[in-house]
């Protein structure tokens, strides 16, 4: 009793200061300045952009990997979730030597005339590479969680693998893939080591909302305040939103960290 | 116009190996216990599982031929398909699981109302009763007019109430729709109600394919016997006296049998060739054994009295008369004809 107090508090305190430093008021007009307006922009561009990319390609991987059994499947979600522990300077430096002028596809991408660092496919290409993990792992989940019976049955009722995929498997799996593409997405918007390092924090161009927080830190503190609490509220909306999904769907484990063993049919 | 299945599969410590033609109009049931091999027979003709080895024709149509290269997807495959607890779609209503084999745009309507879901048709699956899912289940597998009904444990999602009356249903739907169908359970019961001829798993190979009466007249093995419903007791032949053999249970007791046999022995008794009595009776019977009843157990109009190693099915109505209770001693009396001896 006395510790889950002291839990709370302790987790909750920083949280409550952000929004009790200044007035609302001031807060609310704090969002108006350019760098917040302009951070605003280039997250929801580039989380955008990110998101439908996750979505779109990420979805028939984690149906295929669903599909795949014992060690080629533990690899692959082994693979998968390796992002997810990498510490974000990590990501940013690979990134750097994979994609950066003087990296690995660098030459190839110039040839190409790309130059890809520090500018906004940098800040997708970051948070892409950090946030998917989240969306794959859950989506891998609840893709084997559907009974095996009814993809099963779809076929032998005359649907082809596309129909069984889109009518049986996509549906029965859309809390999951909701409840991942919302982890995913506060993910994103988190995200700060790997787009600092990968795609720097030019205002207008690549710095997002988190990165802004950084940079106002030193020029405005209302400003940093004042984006931290509207990160706060999102970040609250995606977890109430994952909790009322996962609830509505009673016991789909969509918040668990690690995708368990798929249950066999015999 | 017949079902021709022949296939050989390794599963995890053995290879189901199978031979079996089903002709229009007939139920073939397998029965056996769980892990026997009977879904995979079921997976093998759908086209969910390519076998090892193996030829599938259904109505002359080749649709696996491994030496051939022959592997008709299961989505073109003429096969009406019950699973397992039904696998009815959670997502979609009674109407949407019917409509989904039926072809695009027809009316499932009179297809609902032929197996009285009509009323259900907006109804959530899960709002269903067991006995309405495997009527849904049904409707769903016939929509698109199969050649082949292939049925997995389709009576053992129900409860003891609606199971009777189920399977007079579905007896009767089978008898109406000629169809071959395979039907595979764990229960020799429902199987000798449902099918025509029934075949007895084990380890992935059929080892005995009959009419129920024949499987009961004439099991081939001691788990055939046992399967079908015999008191399977292991015992060791003693003697054999003007073509009568006698054997010494391994509990102690001897009896008769006509079969003629020889060393280690196992012996099936069908419960309903055993009677009781409370007094040793002088008649035509060689077999006598008197022991304490163990259990008495009412199952409909029929009680099973357990009396020693033996197992008798009485009615109701006798075991009442006797006044039969666990602890007191009566008496098991069968012909020596109606014990069968299995070499071991």
């Amino acid at each position: 009793m006395l510790a889950t107090g002291a839990v709370l508090l302790f987790l909750l305190l920083p949280i409550a200061a952000v929004f009790l430093r200044v007035p609302p008021r001031d807060l609310v007009s704090a969002l108006g300045t350019t760098a917040a307006r302009d951070a605003l922009r280039v997250t929801a561009e580039t989380i955008a952009v990110s998101m439908v990319a996750i979505l779109v390609v990420g979805t028939p991987a984690a149906y295929w990997i669903s599909g795949r059994r014992g060690a080629l499947r533990d690899a692959l979600v082994t693979l998968v979730e390796l992002p997810l522990v990498l510490p974000p300077a990590v990501a940013g430096i690979g990134l750097l030597v994979a994609f950066g002028r003087a990296g690995l596809l660098g030459g190839t991408l110039d040839a190409l005339g790309v130059d890809i660092a520090f500018t906004k496919v940098a800040v997708v290409l970051a948070v892409t590479f950090v946030a998917s993990p989240f969306f794959l792992r859950t989506a891998i989940a609840s893709f084997e969680s559907v009974d095996p019976a009814l993809p099963a049955a779809a076929r032998t009722l005359g649907a082809r693998r596309g129909r069984v995929f889109f009518r049986v498997m996509l549906p029965l799996a859309r809390g999951g893939l909701g409840a991942g593409a919302a982890l995913a997405f506060a993910r994103g918007l988190g995200e700060f080591g790997a787009t600092i390092m990968f795609a720097g924090s030019l205002q207008g161009v690549t710095q997002t909302l988190s990165l802004a927080i950084y940079e106002q830190f030193d020029v405005d503190f209302d400003v940093a305040l004042a984006i931290s609490s509207l990160l706060i509220l999102l970040s609250a909306l995606v977890l109430l939103s994952v909790k009322l999904t996962t609830r509505w769907r009673s016991g789909s484990a969509s918040l668990t960290l690690f995708a368990a063993s798929p249950r066999r049919s015999t | 116009m017949a079902l021709r299945v022949r296939f050989s599969h390794p599963l995890r410590s053995f290879a189901a190996t199978i031979d079996l033609t089903v002709e229009r109009g007939q139920t073939v049931a397998l029965v056996g216990p769980s892990g026997a091999g009977k879904t995979t027979i079921l997976r093998v003709i759908s086209g969910l599982l390519r076998p090892a080895v193996g030829l599938v024709a259904i109505d002359d149509e080749v649709v696996l031929d491994t030496a051939r290269g022959i592997d008709v997807a299961p989505e073109y495959r003429r096969v009406g398909y019950l699973f397992q607890e039904y696998a009815l779609f959670p997502h979609l209503d009674v109407a949407g699981n019917v409509r989904f084999g039926a072809r695009r745009g027809e009316d499932v309507q009179p297809l609902l109302d032929r197996f009285r879901i009509g009323e259900l048709a907006r109804a959530r699956v899960s709002e269903l009763s067991g006995g309405e899912r495997q009527r849904v289940a049904l409707a769903r597998a016939l929509g698109r007019d199969p050649a082949v009904l292939l049925l997995d444990e389709p009576l053992s999602a129900l409860d003891a109430h609606t199971r009777a009356g189920v399977r007079a249903e579905l007896r009767e739907l089978l008898d109406t729709l000629g169809l071959p169908a395979v039907l595979v359970t764990h229960d020799f019961e429902d199987a000798a109600t449902l099918a025509h001829r029934v075949g007895v798993l084990s380890e992935g190979r059929v080892l005995q394919l009959g009419t129920p009466t024949e499987l009961v007249a004439l099991p081939s093995d001691a788990f055939v016997a046992s399967f079908t419903g015999a008191t399977v007791l292991p015992g060791q032949v003693v003697e054999t006296r003007s073509g009568l053999t006698r054997v010494a249970l391994d509990g102690g007791v001897s009896l008769w049998s006509s079969d003629s046999a020889s060393g280690p022995v196992n012996v099936a008794v069908y419960p309903w060739d055993v009677s009781v009595g409370t007094n040793l009776p002088d008649d035509s019977r060689l077999n006598h054994l008197s022991a304490a009843v163990v259990s008495v157990a009412q199952a409909g109009n029929r009680t099973r009295v357990r009396i020693g190693p033996i197992v008798a099915e009485i009615t109701a109505a006798s075991a009442e008369r006797l006044e039969l209770t666990p602890g007191i001693v009566a008496v098991a009396s069968f012909k020596a004809t109606a014990a069968r001896v299995f070499p071991r």
